[in-house]
């Protein structure tokens, strides 16, 4: 990476040619915006529309009051829950894709990324109309029961009591299911690219030095996907963790995220400059997450 | 009931099939203990399908693989007797040279105290004291070589598993190894088993080699005997090289042998070779026993040396191709007959590469010990 064609210092020109546009992008519609916001987060409401930045940190303050810390938390452990369940259903997923038949392996990866290609709206109604009192889901466990029901009246015993529904949606176990289905094709496709590059001959050193499957998975394989864990569990998170349309769509009234306050406040509750500093305090969050992350791998290349 | 010596590895009748594509063919053969076996032949023939099997990564469609005499058809690789050097190395790149080396020991529950010291020994073993707490990226192909080596040796296995060995080494380097892995087999005294496509490392290493041709053994003999007694024209052509004319036996007695190569003339062999008289055979004469002259000069050696009836054992052609290779030189010489002979001559002197040259009509000579009969 130190040719005299990679060093941008002693290619200026070029160089700038080729990053002005993408620069100009990110300050006009990610920066200013952003900006905006963050000095909004200083500010209060004057006006039904108009907004003082006096520089009062009145707004964090609230922020980190208990009553919107708890929320807060709460969705961090929501999301480490829903990036948990991720990783295990996930991890074994990639595997079964490294180890299928190359001939399988692109039809494998698009039946993964075909979510991607639906509208998440669609998907989430899609997944709320399975589980609903009157979804597939209900009729399916009523159709168990009244199997067990048949088969108990068969052997002479008392049939069971007619089957009544299962709540399934609007509940924190619903809303940790609709995160899960979102956001496992993120948990899958990193670990099958660190998978996939795992030399396959190493597994097999493992297996002839004596150790069996279990100690291999465990010696060799996590060890040697760790990179693709850590960028599975990143992308997984922190989208997770502000989550908006699953919790508002399929939780109940005590499963709201962070990311639903802060839509209260800009829309409902028109209070930006409070928002603002909620949302602030989420990407500041996030921020400590992916230092946390990167600190971590130069420590693994410090070792090296 | 006395214990006769029992080969190490015992082959009988294995096959694998993968699909429609039969790998292995109905092989058997037994590998001696302590021998350096070599299973030799050209890429998709099957031999690493068979040294995979012996690991067992694969399991053969037919036949079974005796190890020490214990049937190896349901033992999983992580519990034969026998370890394995990738062509890859495949030395884990998450662990130093100590945690490698040490890995199969730590797996296997052997103590601490022990673990280090057989460690230390096997690097000694590989040459690589100095070099414990090196990570794999820190180091060249050859060192990684040595640490799977150190790895597989630590486990003190019954036999060792190469693949293709030398294959990723430069060309100083893998004349080195060669010599180090056959010291190394030779103090360590565990039965090796490397394949390899590379006749020169089969020639050099091997106290026996086993030709494999899709997926069946061609021949399995000493390196010298496969050179100079090779079984068919697959053998004769892939070690080393040959020049091969067909022909038709004329004469065949216990002591002497004469077969008619339309191609090259005359052959006379001073030994019989036992084939049906007025056989299709064929005669494989290696470049280096074939002696070049002036015009004229190869009829009056061939007659002094009295060891062939008069006009036997002589062909003329012309120079069409010359290779200086610094010890020998190569020469392409079209027969009289259009067919090509390959003549290799060394350069005993500074200048006798200046002896011929293109073009040049040249007439040559061979001792009656030299071509070899094949029958097939």
């Amino acid at each position: 990476m130190s040719g005299p064609m990679q060093d941008w210092k002693s290619q200026k020109k070029p160089f700038a040619a080729v990053a002005t546009a993408p620069v100009f992008w990110l300050a006009l519609f990610f920066i200013a915006p952003m900006t905006i916001v963050w000095l909004y987060s200083f500010g209060q409401n004057a006006g039904p529309a108009d907004i003082d930045i006096s520089g009062t940190l009145d707004n964090y303050k609230r922020a980190t009051e208990w009553l919107y810390l708890s929320i807060f938390l709460k969705s961090l452990a929501v999301a480490a829950l829903t990036t948990l369940i991720c990783l295990i259903i996930g991890f074994p997923v990639a595997m079964a894709i490294t180890f299928a038949a190359p001939k399988w392996r692109p039809w494998l990866l698009l039946g993964i990324m075909l979510p991607f290609w639906t509208n998440l709206l669609i998907r989430t109604y899609a997944l709320m109309a399975l589980m609903g009192t009157n979804g597939y889901m209900n009729k399916g466990l009523g159709g168990l029961w009244e199997g067990a029901s048949w088969l108990r009246t068969l052997v002479g015993m008392q049939p069971l009591e007619a089957w009544t529904p299962v709540q399934l949606l609007y509940n924190n176990f619903a809303v940790v299911l609709g995160l899960v289905y979102v956001h496992l094709p993120f948990m899958v496709l990193p670990l099958y690219s660190a998978l996939d590059r795992l030399d396959k001959s190493l597994i097999e050193a493992s297996l002839d030095l004596g150790a069996g499957h279990f100690k291999t998975f465990m010696q060799v394989v996590v060890p040697l996907a760790a990179p693709g864990i850590v960028a599975g569990v990143m992308i997984t998170l922190i989208p997770a963790l502000g989550a908006y349309l699953t919790p508002d769509l399929m939780g109940g009234t005590d499963s709201q995220m962070i990311a639903n306050v802060i839509e209260r406040q800009f829309k409902r509750a028109n209070d930006w400059p409070f928002g603002a500093a909620l949302s602030f305090l989420l990407i500041y969050a996030m921020f400590i997450l992916i230092a946390l992350q990167s600190m971590r791998s130069n420590k693994v290349k410090e070792a090296r | 009931m006395t214990e006769a010596k029992q080969p190490i590895i015992q082959i009988r009748n294995v096959s694998k099939r993968f699909g429609k594509v039969t790998a292995v063919d109905n092989v058997s053969l037994d590998i001696r203990a302590g021998e350096f076996f070599v299973l030799l032949g050209p890429s998709g023939c099957g031999k690493t399908t068979l040294l995979r099997m012996i690991a067992g990564f694969e399991l053969p469609t037919e036949g079974q693989i005796l190890i020490d005499g214990q049937d190896m058809s349901h033992v999983p690789p992580n519990k034969r007797p026998v370890n394995m050097v990738f062509q890859s190395y495949a030395v884990f790149p998450h662990m130093n040279v100590t945690d490698n080396v040490g890995y199969g020991l730590r797996i296997s529950g052997v103590s601490k105290g022990q673990i280090r010291d057989r460690v230390a020994e096997a690097l000694e073993l590989v040459k690589l004291g100095g070099f414990e707490d090196r990570m794999p990226d820190q180091m060249s192909g050859g060192q990684r070589q040595r640490v799977a080596l150190a790895r597989s040796l630590v486990m003190r296995p019954k036999v060792l598993l190469l693949d293709e060995p030398l294959s990723a080494l430069d060309a100083k380097l893998r004349a080195q190894m060669q010599f180090e892995l056959a010291d190394l087999q030779d103090k360590v005294g565990i039965t090796f088993v490397t394949v390899t496509h590379d006749q020169d490392e089969a020639l050099s290493m091997a106290s026996r080699v086993a030709v494999i041709n899709k997926g069946e053994v061609a021949q399995l003999a000493p390196p010298s005997d496969l050179y100079e007694y090779p079984a068919n024209r697959f053998v004769a052509d892939f070690v080393g090289s040959v020049n091969i004319f067909e022909g038709t036996l004329t004469l065949d007695e216990p002591d002497k042998a004469a077969v008619d190569c339309p191609g090259l003339g005359k052959v006379y062999l001073n030994h019989g070779v036992t084939g049906p008289h007025g056989a299709n055979v064929w005669i494989a004469l290696r470049p280096e026993k074939i002696y070049l002259h002036v015009p004229g000069a190869g009829k009056a050696v061939r007659a002094a040396a009295q060891d062939a009836p008069d006009g036997h054992n002589l062909a003329r052609g012309t120079i069409k191709g010359m290779s200086y290779l610094g010890d020998v030189t190569l020469y392409d010489i079209q027969l009289e007959g259009g067919q090509i002979i390959r003549v290799s001559r060394p350069n005993l002197s500074r200048h006798d590469q200046e002896d011929f040259t293109w073009d040049d009509k040249v007439s040559m000579h061979w001792r009656a010990d030299s071509p070899v009969v094949l029958l097939s």
